[in-house]
């Protein structure tokens, strides 16, 4: 069987740009039609859940919102054994934690795939609670999707444009544009939060 | 000063005070303070949800019928516990009854979630409260198969080469300093009892644990369309069956139904096998550290779950047991009605909140979610950077719920004392069973070990449970009922203009409920009081400390610096902050006073 390609976005949609890799995934099941072998997957919040998709995987390719510390937007790509280390650069929220443990249990237990492929993207905001995407990061989207279609192609995965259907995406009330569209002002529901852990803008 | 609570604990804040922040190891982040006397027992406890919560207003205006995908986000554990408590919310106020086999499917779906989280507490969360891997790499690996023969005879994997094998592992994965999973902990504290042997049985058992889980999911996957984050319906499940024909891409036919069953037969395996002998083994050892009961033998609350027919929530139908314990009277199981004003009630006079009137405690359908953070006079360090927290003032982002006015405890321990109180047939076997396994008294129950034992228990119990509803979905299904929604009050047209209505489950944490209003087919209000809301509670009005805080009471530390009776404690409730709050802390550590592992 030739190789099998996972490629999975983590995060909450509900955290403003800690949607960013749920995001990624989308846009490829909208515009792109991916060949056999490449399973598109939804990896919202879940840490251990995760773990029989890795097994099946002999590459996965993640998108996700990691805060390397570099100006809002900027992309950072890293592969194989870096990939745990940046995850665990500052850990910015639960499912970074999480998916750090999800990656280390895979290699206990032998089911981490052979090749790793992170490309993340610099957030602008984490912690508007019921927030969309920043433009920044927004804009960051496709060209983090053609990333992940160049590495497909160097793999002998070639997609074409077209769409992709697939169980293992979001729920469509959930998509980005009903989330935008349904979404209350922030006058008309606080989302703020602690104070301590806001910077101020100065 | 020491200060008594109306609930029947002494403050003392005298003693030399402790911050353990973050408490690692949980789903969300949470942040504890304890003052501690010169014999170092815990003489006062202060438990803050470091998180905001905001999930209700994000559905302000949203299509109820999509309320689920949105609770499904709020963390990573229990997502199919929340969409189903909101599909419910809504069924309940729209008045839509759901078939026979989608009662099934749901309650198979959310027994495969129980034991999922049972397990994966236990043995990943937990059990590096009471086992040491480190310890593990010396043990003998002949007589830990001896070992293992004893505990648990019918458990195959137990010979000497398997646990040379797996020790071989750990030491490789410890040696080459990757290994993120057990690096932090507090190895050499005299607070950990077990022989290497047991360590490292019980260390195998995490890995097989692992092995399992994923397996166990696999259920929600056919149920649910898809997991992560499977999908639900208001009106019934979205998975049409078709086991008489070759059917519809996605239809749940024969062979996903026997998969199914395959996967309910691993469970029980397990629980048998490996996860009660584990308690009881390990709990063995520890039958001197009966610490960490709190609130468990005066105020407990379920709200029941699992019910033997679609749509019937009467006590008496459901298969886990509703009842309200207070004021340590086990001789009485009041019944809990979650739609009177005056039995549930949120206070925040110590939460980061404000209501209109001060000193007011609102029922959910009424409750309001309008943040207010302000620091107390008392406080020690500035507001960026928090030595210790006043808690006289407001001081943790949950909510204070109130039965009655009682603070109560919720989740296994508190269904089991619940279930045992009312003579619940399996539960007082499967209790009894226990105690006398371990030679101990029913008051042994009352403890961080009591909570962690109940836990086990339900797991088993579920999985019997989850045995009995796949035949009666198959029985139903033989008999050519293939129905799995009920879809007459789809359209908004059909739907009353106002319309109130409240879910509820036992999520593996404990009661979990939803309340809904919607106005003009949108949501008007929603408000989730979640398992950790009402044990990580803090101070009520009237000065009532929580679950958390109330276990913690009295509680002796070997060596205060290094917070292992802590962490067992407040790891014995399984707490998830994720939901009981919202997201803090991009870098916690300039605030942790004791550095935790």
């Amino acid at each position: 069987m030739a190789d099998q390609v996972l490629i999975m976005g983590i995060g909450n949609v509900l955290w403003a740009d800690e949607g960013f890799g749920v995001r990624c995934i989308e846009h490829l099941a909208a515009h792109w039609e991916l060949p056999e072998g490449v399973t598109l997957l939804d990896g919202g919040t879940q840490g251990l859940y995760l773990l029989p998709f890795l097994e099946e995987a002999d590459t996965l390719i993640v998108f996700d919102a990691v805060d390397y510390g570099l100006e809002p937007g900027t992309l950072k790509i890293v592969e194989d054994d870096e990939v745990p280390r940046f995850m665990g650069a500052k850990k910015m929220s639960l499912h970074q934690t999480g998916f750090q443990d999800v990656i280390a249990t895979a290699q206990l237990m032998g089911y981490c795939p052979a090749r790793l492929l992170l490309i993340g993207c610099q957030p602008e905001e984490l912690e508007d609670y019921g927030g969309g995407l920043r433009d920044v990061v927004k804009a960051q989207i496709e060209p983090a999707v053609a990333v992940a279609l160049t590495r497909l192609a160097q793999m002998g995965h070639v997609a074409k444009p077209g769409r992709t259907e697939s169980d293992l995406l979001a729920d469509p009330a959930i998509m980005h544009n009903a989330y935008e569209e349904g979404r209350p002002s922030e006058d008309d529901a606080c989302r703020i939060g602690d104070a301590r852990f806001f910077p101020v803008a100065e | 000063m020491v200060v008594q609570t109306p609930n029947g604990f002494n403050l003392d804040n005298s003693g030399k005070r402790i911050v353990v922040d973050p408490v690692t190891r949980i789903e969300g982040h949470m942040r504890c303070e304890v003052n501690v006397d010169d014999e170092g027992y815990i003489r006062n406890a202060v438990s803050t949800g470091t998180m905001w919560r905001g999930l209700e207003v994000i559905l302000k205006g949203r299509d109820p019928r999509d309320a689920w995908a949105f609770t499904e986000r709020i963390c990573g554990v229990c997502t199919g516990t929340h969409a189903l408590t909101s599909v419910r919310a809504v069924e309940d106020a729209l008045g839509i009854e759901i078939p026979e086999n989608a009662n099934s499917i749901r309650n198979i779906m959310q027994l495969n979630l129980e034991i999922h989280d049972h397990v994966v507490h236990f043995y990943h969360l937990h059990a590096l409260d009471w086992v040491n891997p480190v310890n593990a790499l010396r043990a003998d690996p002949k007589a830990t198969s001896e070992l293992q023969q004893a505990v648990s005879p019918s458990h195959p994997m137990s010979s000497p080469g398997y646990f040379r094998d797996v020790q071989n592992r750990l030491k490789q994965f410890v040696e080459s300093g990757q290994l993120g999973l057990f690096k932090n902990g507090y190895w050499d504290n005299p607070a950990y009892l077990l022989p290497p042997e047991a360590d490292l049985m019980a260390t195998t058992h995490y890995l097989e644990a692992l092995d399992l889980q994923k397996e166990i999911v696999k259920v929600h996957t056919i149920f649910g369309g898809k997991n992560p984050h499977p999908n639900w319906l208001v009106g019934g499940v979205p998975c049409p069956i078709n086991v008489h024909s070759t059917g519809a891409v996605g239809a749940i036919n024969m062979e996903r139904l026997n998969l199914v069953s395959s996967i309910i037969e691993k469970c029980d395996e397990f629980n048998r096998n490996v996860y009660l002998p584990d308690v009881i083994a390990i709990g063995g050892f520890y039958k001197n550290w009966l610490y960490g009961g709190g609130l468990s033998s005066q105020a407990c609350l379920a709200y029941g779950d699992i019910p033997e027919h679609p749509n019937d929530f009467s006590p008496e139908q459901l298969h886990l047991p509703r009842g309200a314990i207070i004021n340590g009277d086990m001789s009485t199981v009041h019944d809990v009605d979650v739609r009177d004003p005056e039995q549930i009630q949120e206070f925040v006079d110590h939460s980061w909140y404000e209501y209109g009137e001060p000193g007011k405690g609102l029922h959910p359908w009424d409750g309001e979610t309008q943040a207010k953070f302000e620091l107390g006079p008392n406080l020690k360090g500035t507001r960026t950077n928090i030595k210790e927290i006043d808690e006289g003032a407001k001081y943790s982002w949950i909510k204070a719920p109130r039965w009655r006015g009682n603070a109560m405890e919720v989740g296994p321990l508190a269904r089991y004392i619940v279930g045992y109180a009312k003579g619940h047939e399996e539960i007082k076997d499967q209790v009894d069973g226990l105690l006398r396994k371990m030679d101990l008294p029913v008051d042994a129950l009352f403890s961080t070990l009591g909570r962690t034992a109940a836990r086990a228990l339900e797991s088993e119990y579920c999985g019997r449970l989850q045995r009995y509803f796949f035949d009666k979905l198959v029985t139903n299904i033989k008999n050519g009922d293939e129905s799995t929604a009920n879809v007459a009050k789809w359209d908004p047209s059909t739907w009353p203009k106002e319309a109130k209505g409240v879910g509820m489950t036992e999520a593996p944490r404990g009661a979990l409920g939803h309340w809904v209003r919607i106005k003009d087919g949108r949501i008007e209000n929603y408000q989730c009081v979640v398992p950790t809301t009402w044990n990580g509670s803090p101070r009520d009005t009237q000065g009532n400390i929580g679950a958390f805080e109330a276990s913690l009471m009295n509680t002796k530390m070997e060596r205060p610096e290094e917070p292992v009776e802590i962490l067992r404690t407040l790891h014995s409730f399984d707490p998830c902050l994720a939901c009981s709050t919202h997201v803090m802390s991009p870098d916690g550590d300039e605030l942790t006073t004791v550095k935790v592992r």
